[in-house]
């Protein structure tokens, strides 16, 4: 990719909360436990959510708390024990891996990143399911992790917004 | 690398250290799940830690609900308490001749020595949601071992079976639903008595009748009730109706599609019946037998009854 003259500008943030990463946890989980009409087509907002803050908290988030986000998710929509937990934590391992490098591209390819790490993710629930019996459910699926990855901007902007500045500019000020 | 970084970027295990821990974790975990599920007790305290939000996720559905509600012209109320009154005055009908029916039943059964038939108690309860699996059709609905609720329980609403309690959580509990891939449930022919056992069909939300000889005696429209055999349903309840069979010379089995009586993945209110119905008492030898197993095949109670 060549370099861009003009970059994307840069925001200085503020640190981030615990309790915002707390909360927006607490919110994907009753997002995901809502009524959905078709389980298949709903995008999976832990994922996202999940894949979100590690790659932009990757010291505060990552396997341990996917891990236990997957077992929450797991004795909550009554599978098996182990399935959303393991594809949250090779997620969370995938999202830490392009953690420094997805944050240089405008948000349309990040979303491209983020699809794969969906898609991924769901992959290794259907495997885990095929592999204890299930049978294949056909390959609409996927339309649920590529309608998260969609949600990408969007939700870059939403989880953004309490680290955010006030924007008054000041120019005598450095940053 | 000869030298070490400095203590301040020190971050515990590598990323893929990690990976491969929790990895073989989950694995455990499947493998302790899926073969032998010894992992109940972590389940149900995950499920009471994930309960409140749960709850929560209902109440945006309960409130539209109740908006809907508010807004419901009187014209439209008017017609629906007509119907129910109609209703009510055919179910009673029905119910009078049912008395008379069951006691004349129970006397005949008196006189020829049978175990007498216990009523059973009924839970109401409210589905919370549909599981979010799209391998199989379960239900979460808001009662659990607190109030009774107990794995194995059948459950029904107004017009027939609906499934059966698999899990019962403090708080809440798992119904498969008869439409469900591993659900099984056994079946009698209301015309003509014919014992069946119904399957599941997964996605398209009907059941098959496996196993029933081309020629066997069967045709479009036969309802189908519980035939009790399995000591899990009750005896004569609806379940469903035939809807299409195929025979084909080639194979030694006619395909048999059913569509389910009762509302399997509409209704949110649903009754789950609590009290077992007496059933004769197993020799010692099977009894002790019973128990050695019973852990292992709670589920698959219904498919070997038939």
């Amino acid at each position: 990719m060549a370099v861009r003259s003009e970059p994307h500008p840069q925001h200085i943030l503020l640190p981030v909360r615990v309790t915002t990463v707390v909360a927006s946890f607490a919110f994907a989980l009753f997002v995901n436990f809502l009524p959905w009409r078709d389980p298949a087509l709903a995008p999976d907002f832990v994922a996202l959510v999940l894949a979100f803050w590690c790659v932009r908290q990757p010291r505060l988030v990552g396997l341990g708390i996917g891990w236990l986000l997957g077992l929450l998710t797991d004795a909550g929509s009554g599978v098996l024990l182990g399935q959303h937990a393991l594809a949250y934590s090779m997620l969370a391992f995938g999202a830490l891996t392009l953690s420094r490098r997805i944050q240089w591209f405008p948000m349309t390819q990040q979303a491209l990143h983020v699809a794969l790490l969906l898609v991924a993710a769901q992959m290794v629930a259907i495997v885990v399911r095929m592999a204890a019996g299930a049978d294949f459910p056909g390959w609409r699926l996927l339309v649920g992790p590529l309608l998260g990855a969609a949600l990408w901007p969007a939700l870059t902007f939403v989880l953004l917004i309490p680290q955010r500045r006030s924007v008054e500019i000041d120019e005598t000020r450095p940053i | 690398m000869e030298h070490q970084p400095p203590p301040f970027f020190k971050r515990g295990p590598a990323p893929l250290v990690r990976l491969a821990f929790f990895a073989s974790l989950s694995v455990a975990l499947l493998v302790i799940d899926a073969r032998f599920r010894y992992a109940e007790a972590l389940r149900s305290a995950l499920a009471a830690a994930a309960y409140p939000l749960q709850s929560i996720a209902a109440a945006p559905g309960r409130f539209l609900e109740r908006i809907s509600g508010f807004f419901t012209s009187q014209s439209a109320l008017l017609g629906e308490n007509a119907e129910l009154r109609s209703r009510l005055l055919a179910a009673s009908l029905q119910a009078l001749r049912y008395e008379a029916a069951a006691a004349e039943t129970e006397q005949l059964r008196r006189l020829i020595g049978a175990a007498e038939r216990l009523p059973f108690a009924a839970t109401p309860v409210e589905a919370l949601y549909s599981g979010r699996d799209p391998f199989a059709r379960k239900l979460i609905v808001d009662k659990g071992t607190a109030q009774g609720i107990r794995a194995g329980q059948a459950v029904v609403d107004e017009l027939g079976v609906v499934g059966q309690v698999t899990r019962a959580h403090p708080m809440a509990a798992e119904i498969t639903l008869l439409t469900d891939k591993d659900h099984a449930i056994p079946v009698q022919v209301l015309r003509t008595g014919l014992r069946a056992v119904a399957f599941g069909a997964g996605a398209s939300g009907t059941l098959e009748l496996r196993f029933m000889a081309a020629n066997a005696e069967i045709q479009n429209g036969d309802q189908l009730v519980t035939s009790g055999i399995d000591g899990t349903y009750p005896p004569g309840l609806p379940v469903a109706s035939v809807v299409r069979i195929e025979r084909d010379a080639a194979y030694a089995f006619a395909r048999i599609v059913c569509q389910p009586a009762a509302g399997v993945e509409r209704n949110r209110y649903l009754l789950v019946l609590a009290n077992e119905p007496k059933r004769l008492a197993l020799p010692d030898d099977a009894e002790s037998e019973r128990k050695a197993v019973k852990g292992k095949r709670r589920r698959k109670d219904g498919a070997d009854g038939g």
